[in-house]
């Protein structure tokens, strides 16, 4: 008998199932608090290749045959039964909208289904969280303890295929404000036409980063999107990557037009280096700004190498303290969503409504929705 | 005892026992499906007190993005209880409780439709696309069908053709959305020049 879905008070830290759907990685985790205990994703990027870029249709279509096996693993990774769980928590935006459907209706039925309490949360609050939990039994034995309490306030700087945004997190539950995000191309995004261009496949991140071995990230002197000083009132903390996308596509087209081979080493290096020099610079200086020695990165282009380098190396000039957590929670995951869900649980925030609908554009500043 | 969901047009939630509709709840937004789908089955199980012994899930055809959602309701629903879901045609509950030759007919959108034809109750073709215009000549090798154009379907009607396959024994069917269409995408060309 299902009983009237948020009546279940969890004592102690709350036993929460995620579900992640926003894009195109069909993510299930199980959190107790702030302790990861399952992190399944199942990705439809290889279906998505021949495109050149996520389709939104044919992820929608992977999330809806990915979600019950997902489920059956993530419950199998932490060791737990469906009732156990305290609390359902799912992305409900931003994302693409008929993605983000097929996990909201998956996630209503489950709470429903156990008559336990639904979250509703946001994605990119979901990145942030992906860096409170922790975890010692890495899929390779024991690693050591990864995680631990993320001192707040801190700056967060979330870049993926999907969105590019710096934040300033005072309350992972009650307080994330906006400092600035892409006003055209995410990050990612970026990449894979940059790929596109020089004939590389998709996805564009990594192909960047082996094409970029052993180029001049100094070699062709590329635009920083929105680093000028007359940008620096409305868009300090805006970023721009459609005038550097046609700047590389200009310098390649008139390469070939004279007939000389591409330099493709050297058009990856400095591409990227535009790309992570305008992503740290502005991070590090919304640090110094906001008088916050700590930036969080989010966001599965923080799987460029580059990317982590030269924030690395920024922090500590700066003295920043730098969070970069695991990979596997960088990228989209059901665990992240999870994370935020308890700690919105333990901060005594109500349930989500069951009528809370998929919202695409749902602004970072709703925590819970 | 049947807890059945369809969101190929609007959405619709019912509890059905054998031939007895113990609870039905319905919402005829045509995009609120991810908004309503949790309510209504909450609702429906409220209302019933029943509890199911499988999930009856509308597979379409209808608009994809709605679809899913009650597709993934269901098999989440009956994943939570350890219970089957089986898989209807949603046209089968259009067509349920009409013994004369049948045409139904739902949007598909992009200026076409959804059909299929029954006979004695039972599907005999579709479903397919077609454009409005061809459809009449699609079908005409069937004589004397009465057309159904549907804007709803009813998830009691969807139990209840379910019902009646289980107790003779046949199977459902299908496990898996009627999209009828592939995803619309183009594998793109080379890409465009920015220079003249
Ligand atoms: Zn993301």
């Amino acid at each position: 008998m299902a009983e009237p879905v948020g009546v279940s008070a969890p004592v102690g830290a709350p036993l929460v199932l995620g579900i992640e759907t926003s894009c195109d990685e069909t993510g299930v985790g199980i959190v107790r608090g702030d302790r990861l205990l399952a992190n399944v994703i199942a990705s439809s990027m290889d279906e998505h290749a021949r495109y050149g870029g996520v389709v939104p249709e044919v992820a929608a279509r992977a999330h809806l045959e990915a979600l019950t096996p997902a489920l059956d693993a993530a419950l199998a990774r932490a060791g737990i039964a469906l009732p156990e769980v305290d609390a359902i928590a799912v992305t409900s935006g931003p994302g693409l909208a008929g993605a983000l459907m097929v996990g909201v209706g998956a996630a209503k039925a489950l709470a429903v289904a156990l008559g336990k309490p639904l979250y509703a949360v946001n994605h990119l609050v979901g990145h942030v969280g992906a860096d409170l939990l922790t975890s010692s039994d890495g899929d390779d034995g024991e690693t050591g303890e990864t995680g631990g309490p993320l001192e707040l306030p801190a700056i967060a700087l979330l870049v993926s295929g999907g969105h590019t945004s710096l934040l300033l997190v005072r309350s992972l539950t009650d307080d994330v404000e906006l400092l600035g995000e892409t006003v055209d191309d995410a990050a990612g995004e970026a990449f894979d036409k940059v790929a596109r261009l020089l004939g590389l496949p998709y996805p564009g991140g990594p192909e960047i980063d082996r094409a970029a071995a052993g180029g001049d990230p100094a070699a062709i002197a590329f635009p920083r999107g929105l680093t000028a000083a007359k940008d620096q009132e409305r868009h300090r903390y805006d970023f721009s990557f459609s005038g550097l996308k046609t700047a590389v596509a200009r310098y390649v087209e008139a390469e070939r037009d004279a007939g000389r081979p591409v330099p493709v080493a050297d058009v990856a290096a400095s591409f990227r280096e535009a790309v992570v020099d305008v992503l740290t610079a502005k991070a590090i200086r919304a640090c110094a700004d906001h008088g916050i020695p700590r930036l969080l990165l989010g966001g599965g282009v923080v799987a460029n190498a580059r990317l982590r380098e030269l924030a690395t190396a920024r922090a500590t000039d700066a003295g920043v303290l730098l969070r970069i957590p695991p990979l596997a929670l960088c990228t989209d995951n059901g665990a992240m969503i999870a994370a935020v869900a308890a700690r919105l649980i333990a901060a005594g925030h109500a349930p989500s409504s069951l009528g809370v609908g998929a919202d695409s554009t749902l602004p970072v500043t709703v925590v819970q929705a | 005892m049947l807890l059945a969901i369809d969101t190929s047009a609007g959405t619709s939630v019912a509890m059905v026992d054998g031939d007895r509709t113990l609870a039905e709840a319905a919402s005829a937004d045509p995009r609120g499906h991810a908004e309503a789908i949790g309510v209504l089955i909450e609702r429906v199980l409220r209302e019933s007190g029943a509890v199911p012994d499988a999930v009856v899930a509308g597979m379409g055809p209808g608009p994809f993005t709605g679809l899913r959602v009650g597709i993934a309701a269901a098999r989440a629903f009956a994943y939570a209880r350890g219970i089957p879901v089986h898989g209807v045609c949603s046209h089968d509950g259009i067509a349920e409780g009409r013994t004369a030759p049948t045409l139904v007919v739902t949007d598909a959108r992009r200026r076409e439709v959804a059909w299929s034809v029954y006979r004695d109750g039972e599907r005999v073709d579709g479903p397919h696309l077609a454009s409005p215009e061809e459809l009449p000549s699609v079908v005409e090798g069937y004589t004397a069908l009465d057309r159904v154009d549907a804007v709803e379907v009813s998830a009691a009607s969807l139990a209840l053709v379910a019902a009646r396959l289980l107790a003779a024994g046949r199977p459902t069917g299908p496990d898996q959305p009627l999209y009828l269409r592939a995803p619309d995408v183009t594998v793109p060309a080379g890409p465009k020049r920015v220079t003249g």
